[in-house]
């Protein structure tokens, strides 16, 4: 299958000017500045095929936006490689852009004073879109994000979730091939972004639209990805499907007691002494949580000295969330694998 | 070709939204234009003409200049300025079409607001009240008219000028403030060039802004007369081609900044 975007060695250094103080600082400032350079995107490397959803997710500050603006056209690249959907971003530009839709979740695209279907009108026509094919099109499009009460509403009028959708909407006028959302549902709430989700799932299944969504809200990626492009400090440190993610790491499992009484540390530990447990204390001292590897023999030997010894309330097996693997990754530093 | 139409469409149905601000506008012109009338009444005393100019002429020279003004008179210096500090100018990047014509769009859709919201009403109650000359001669119209196209060409590339040296200057509300006051001068707008003396007259035949108010100001009080139609027309048209160049260049230059410094 085709490649619709091709990364290589991507590499992106801003310089950023500071003022030396004081008159005579200020005098030299006018020839020559002092400048640090902060390198935003380093060295990425990775290609994207045709209808695949892909998250791309990182920490503030980690170089998603500026990916993003590389491949959308809007920032040039110091150094590397980039195709997107056949063309180079920066030497076809308004040829490129006809083929791509961008929603930026903290920067509005529409019109702000002008009801929401000017804005459609005026992007219709600025995409030249044939009325037959608008038509078809919006009228789905509106109907999936419910938008339809909302048109003859001025933008400045909406709230963020209503705004967000014709955002979205509007985007996608020319039904575009492929789809940049960058931070498409911060601070959205849960029935906004659910129908947001639904929505984007559906035009990846009719129309194969290849998605790439940038965020730092894990269930969004959850619910969407199959695969993940994880920045830290501009460089991938993993590059894979999510669900592979999950299996490495989350190995193990975590068995969460209730006891009836109080229970203490040393005196868990020496009841499950030929397990590998780590013992955490949970909201109380009654609630406890035992780490272990997702080995069945270990899991009902811990479960079973465990209750043999003490009464119990309740008791849960929890899988490790991924917003917890993430958060491990991070703090390791890189990826294990296998 | 349809999307600038439409563009220009909708910054009429902006302007259109707020029009009520409008009217207060006809009245502060209003009493502007009566203003210098008086003013002119005073100065003229019992004299049939100044320069060559009679006091009729001079008050229509004034309305006219005022009314015109609303024409070619525009906020995309501000407008873009204001982009560009919130970084939109880089999000109009991923639209096919090039950010200054559509500005200058704007611009034409709020100038053909004024015209007919503002310049038309506000001429009539002039007209009333003063005794303004509405020349009776259709050609002098069609040069008019000619005329301030090149005045809204002129002051808008003026205007994207100023607005894209927000780019390069930490602060340029300062440099949009002087650049109004600049235009209003030289432009001639309350004064008549032939007015100023000889050795600022020659200065300012070599700048643009008398191509923004006191050309088409002298077509259509009829102060020019056969080939000076012309040469005013010529010299607009000059200026209009020539402005592209400074355009064109300080907006490579902006653009680069853009895309290799993020605005
Ligand atoms: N125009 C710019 N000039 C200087 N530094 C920038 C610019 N844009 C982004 N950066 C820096 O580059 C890094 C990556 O930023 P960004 O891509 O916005 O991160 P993210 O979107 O992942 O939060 C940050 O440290 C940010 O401060
Ligand atoms: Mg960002």
């Amino acid at each position: 299958m085709q490649n619709i975007i091709d990364v290589q060695k991507l590499r992106k250094e801003f310089k950023s000017f500071s003022s030396r103080s004081g008159l005579k600082g200020a005098f030299r400032d006018l020839f020559t500045r002092n400048y640090t350079i902060k390198t935003a995107v380093d060295d990425i490397s990775f290609t994207i095929k045709k209808g695949e959803m892909v998250g791309y997710i990182g920490e503030n500050g980690a170089g998603k936006s500026t990916s993003i603006k590389m491949l959308t056209g809007i920032l040039t690249p110091t150094d590397g490689k980039v195709v997107v959907n056949g063309m180079n971003p920066h030497k076809e530009r308004e040829k490129f852009v006809k083929t791509i839709g961008v929603v930026f979740g903290q920067r509005s695209q529409l019109w702000w004073d002008i009801a929401v279907q000017e804005s459609f009108r005026l992007l219709k026509k600025i995409y030249n879109v044939p009325d037959q094919q608008y038509e078809v099109h919006m009228k789905d499009v509106i109907e999936t994000l419910d938008i339809g009460p909302l048109l003859d509403k001025p933008v400045r009028k909406l709230s963020l979730g209503q705004r967000m959708r014709c955002e979205l909407a509007a985007a996608l006028i020319h039904n575009p091939p492929l789809l940049f959302l960058d931070e498409p549902t911060i601070g959205l709430d849960v029935l906004v972004k659910l129908k947001i989700r639904e929505f984007l799932k559906r035009i990846n299944e009719k129309y194969g639209t290849t998605i790439l969504l940038t965020t730092h809200d894990l269930s969004d990626i959850e619910a969407l990805c199959e695969r993940v492009v994880m920045l830290d400090e501009g460089k991938i440190i993993y590059d894979g499907p999510l669900k592979e993610l999950r299996e490495n790491w989350a190995e193990g499992k975590q068995i969460q007691f209730q006891f009836s009484e109080a229970a203490a540390l040393e005196e868990l530990q020496i009841l499950t002494k030929e397990h590998l447990v780590v013992w955490e204390k949970g909201e109380s001292d009654l609630i406890w949580v035992a780490s272990v590897d997702s080995d069945e023999t270990v899991i009902s030997g811990v479960i079973g000295k465990v209750t043999a010894a003490k009464k119990i309330a309740d008791l849960k097996i929890l899988e490790i969330s991924t917003e917890e693997i993430i958060r491990n990754i991070y703090v390791e530093g890189a990826v294990r694998h296998g | 070709m349809g999307k600038y139409l439409e563009m220009i469409r909708i910054r009429f149905l902006m302007m259109l939204a707020y029009r009520t601000n409008y009217y207060s506008g006809i009245l502060i012109y209003s009493i502007n234009i009566g203003a210098y009338y008086f003013l002119w009444s005073a100065i003229y005393g019992g004299k049939e003409n100044i320069q060559g100019l009679s006091i009729t002429q001079m008050t229509t020279y004034i309305a006219v200049g005022w009314m015109a003004r609303a024409f070619y008179f525009n906020n995309i210096d501000r407008e873009i300025a204001i982009e560009i500090k919130e970084g939109k100018v880089a999000v109009e990047m991923i639209r096919p079409y090039p950010y200054l014509n559509m500005k200058m769009m704007q611009g034409l859709g709020e100038g053909i607001f004024r015209l007919l919201f503002f310049s038309v009403p506000g001429m009539v109650i002039v007209s009333l009240v003063f005794p303004v000359d509405l020349s009776a001669n259709a050609e002098t119209w069609i040069y008019f008219f000619i005329s301030i196209i090149f005045s809204f060409i002129i002051n808008t590339q003026i205007n994207l000028l100023a607005g894209i040296a927000t780019f390069f200057l930490f602060n340029n509300d300062g440099l949009i403030r002087a650049k109004r006051v600049v235009i209003d001068l030289f432009s001639g707008l309350i004064l008549p060039l032939s007015f100023y003396p000889m050795w600022a007259q020659n200065v300012m035949g070599y700048l643009p802004f008398q191509g923004i108010s006191y050309i088409p100001s002298m077509i259509f009080t009829e102060g020019f007369k056969g080939s000076q139609v012309f040469e005013g027309l010529f010299n607009q048209a000059v200026w209009s081609v020539l402005l592209i160049i400074p355009v064109y260049v300080l907006w490579t230059l902006a653009k680069r900044q853009l895309v290799v410094q993020g605005g």
